[in-house]
């Protein structure tokens, strides 16, 4: 029987079986950032030992970092405080550090892909949920806990149990105005917050393999939303011609070597998966989110649904948070801030699209819209192509690279009952700040919202 | 780690689903670089008024819930990687947590805190409920070495699942990284077929 293109991948991987199946996993690639990763280089001191590949792990500084006046020092101490832990502990470990104000700093899923460290059929974790966002590049990619850094920090591996196998199949053409995170919201609708818990899931069909990688990296993000530890795209040309002359990227003969293996990572015709879906393109809307958990999604022209009998405390609970109830239509809905960025949707192509949508338009008068780039390098990109401009014109805030509004860490938040249209990831309770609303949706979508002031379709706003 | 033996205890009720690690431990909580002290902000929106004044209607503010059980709606610790989640209801005192689900981040991060996730199904969940609403202190008893949950004042049980490794590990107090660490001879030769 043929292998599924994860199974190719972890297969090439496992180091030896532990005693009762689980498997000890070589990790090719691992990022850190500073709210993760102290207590770990605490407990190799404390055990006196060192970091075992310090070419393997590469750190930045995203999430706890402002993103206005990066030049200056943090002005929040417990932040400035965390952030100079990671440089010291970089320092004294031998970890290569793209730190604040480094040309190469940035998220750590969007630097990630855009120096070619990244490459296709390579295991890797950080302790970040969002880590599935390398799977895009044909990658077994998850988020970890602390003690699992710790244990990469110091073995290069991790012990872990073979998950489940799901392909979601995609066929068709998308609408215009429909990106692929309306594709991952819409997924998730269907299959729930917890619907890929103990799979990883494999990407495939025409509507995915059309996309660029960015999008797919959009995509691959959210896959922790409906609970799988990772999502995964068969490479391809597009994915090549992406790694090929980034900074990392192999090169002359190491290249024709990789770029070899590389073609053997694809699903087997034969392949069996756990689990299968498929949907079709066409029937995929611009999505908005109604509740406090990412499978909380529907068409922005659908009503909000009923609770289901099974459910109904957590469902109204959500529904009460938000401020909606059940059978309300979201659009024409008044909306007080927009956020575009975060690891899900901050890379250039994204910020391109925003800009050529508020281009000679003007952000409604009630609505704080802020932009926020994935990376130094997405900043730089902005200014170099003149989108700033645009992005001021119009009346949008463009800061600079961190992880920003999407989590409520940072000084970056969303205030109590305000609705914030946000192109992050998670609509949880609190999240973009205590008492603060989430509506998940694509980068068009939150631009049409802030330019309309209340939520549209945006497939009537189009240029 | 501690080891983890046989527990007998009342328990703290969590009738909500998909109750995210944002929730168990908002990021605002996350900038300490130790693992201690995360206890005190276990839940904190849900359990404290912004003044820091607590919220009477929940849970933990309700003094007839007490013990190191705690048994939540299904799909428990979705969302963030943050092992601070496991740290805070550890730090809380939290030895157990019930569910119909878990998510598989914050089941490993659990696991590897000494914390034991167990998993019943949705019937077991709700006798576990009922059998709390009726008597706040009802003892719940969790038996690692059987992998065995029961309500010892009916004799309602039931048997759970865990992975033989992590069971002896949590049984013995051993961590993942000491394993881990005595493979590296093996771990080097394996790096000579590497691709990446």
């Amino acid at each position: 029987m043929g292998k599924t293109l994860f199974d190719k991948i972890w297969d090439a991987h496992v180091v030896t079986q532990v005693q009762g199946g689980m498997k000890v996993l070589y990790i090719d690639r691992h990022f850190i950032h500073e709210v993760t990763s102290p207590q770990a280089f605490d407990g190799l001191e404390q055990r006196n030992i060192p970091v075992f590949r310090t070419q393997k792990t590469i750190a930045t500084a995203d999430h706890n970092v402002p993103t206005i006046n990066q030049h200056l020092p943090i002005a929040e101490p417990l932040s400035r405080f965390q952030v100079d832990k990671l440089t010291e502990n970089c320092d004294k470990f031998g970890v290569n550090l793209y730190g604040l104000g480094h040309q190469y700093q940035g998220i750590v899923h969007v630097i990630g892909p855009e120096l070619g460290i990244t490459q296709p059929g390579m295991t890797i974790v950080c302790g970040d949920s969002h880590t599935s966002t390398h799977g895009a590049f044909g990658c077994i990619a998850f988020g970890i806990g602390t003690s699992q850094v710790e244990q990469v920090l110091a073995t290069q591996c991790l012990l872990q149990t073979r998950p489940k196998r799901m392909r979601i199949t995609i066929d068709g053409k998308l609408q215009a105005g429909v990106l692929s995170k309306d594709i991952i919201l819409y997924i998730i609708s269907k299959l729930s917050a917890s619907g890929g818990t103990g799979y990883f899931v494999e990407y495939a069909g025409s509507a995915i393999s059309s996309l660029s990688m960015e999008a797919r990296m959009t995509i691959c993000n959210m896959s922790i939303e409906m609970g799988a530890r990772g999502g995964l795209i068969a490479p391809d040309d597009i994915t090549f011609d992406y790694v090929k002359g980034r900074l990392f990227a192999p090169q002359g003969a190491d290249w024709d070597f990789k770029l070899a293996y590389w073609k053997t990572l694809y699903s087997d015709p034969d392949a069996k998966f756990d689990q299968e879906y498929y949907f079709d393109a066409d029937d995929i809307a611009p999505m908005v989110t109604y509740g406090t958990n990412p499978g909380m999604g529907i068409k922005v022209t659908d009503q909000i649904p009923q609770p289901e009998e099974a459910n109904q405390v957590t469902f109204n609970k959500a529904l009460n948070y938000m401020g909606v109830e059940s059978g309300e239509s979201l659009m024409g809905k008044t909306i007080e801030y927009v956020f575009i960025g975060s690891c899900t949707n901050s890379r250039i192509e994204d910020l391109r699209m925003v800009a050529e949508y508020v281009k000679g338009k003007q952000k409604a008068p009630h609505v704080s819209a802020m932009i926020v780039p994935g990376s130094k390098q997405v900043e730089m990109q902005v200014k170099a192509e003149g989108l700033d401009e645009i992005f001021k014109a119009a009346g949008f805030e463009f800061r600079e690279p961190g992880c920003s509004a999407c989590l409520g860490m940072n000084e970056d938040k969303i205030p109590k009952g305000a609705y914030c249209v946000s192109t992050s990831n998670r609509n949880f309770e609190g999240r973009q700040g205590p008492g603060a609303r989430t509506i998940l949706a694509s980068p068009l979508t939150a631009a049409a919202a802030a330019i309309a002031g209340k939520i549209v379709d945006v497939r009537s706003h189009l240029n | 780690m501690e080891k983890f033996k046989t527990i007998l205890s009342s328990a703290v009720p969590l009738p909500i689903e998909e109750v995210d690690t944002d929730q168990i431990i908002p990021a605002r909580f996350l900038k300490a670089t130790t693992r201690e002290g995360f206890g005190e902000n276990l839940f904190r929106d849900w359990r404290f008024h912004p003044d820091g004044s607590p919220k009477q209607d929940f849970i933990l503010n309700n003094p007839i819930y007490t013990g190191t059980i705690l048994v939540a709606g299904k799909n428990f610790g979705c969302g963030s990687s943050r092992e601070h989640a496991a740290w805070a209801l550890a730090d809380y005192g939290f030895r157990v947590v019930v569910s119909s689900f878990f998510a598989d981040i914050f089941r490993g991060n659990a696991l590897n805190n000494g914390i034991l996730p167990v998993q019943v199904t949705d019937a077991f969940l709700q006798v576990l409920f009922l059998a709390i609403e009726k008597d706040p202190e009802t003892p719940i008893q969790v038996d690692l070495e059987n992998q065995e949950i029961s309500l010892p004042a009916t004799g309602e049980k039931t048997y759970f699942d865990i992975d033989p490794y992590k069971k002896l590990c949590l049984l013995n107090g051993y961590d993942d990284i000491e394993y881990l660490l005595s493979l590296k001879p093996q771990i080097e030769a394996f790096e000579k077929q590497l691709i990446h």
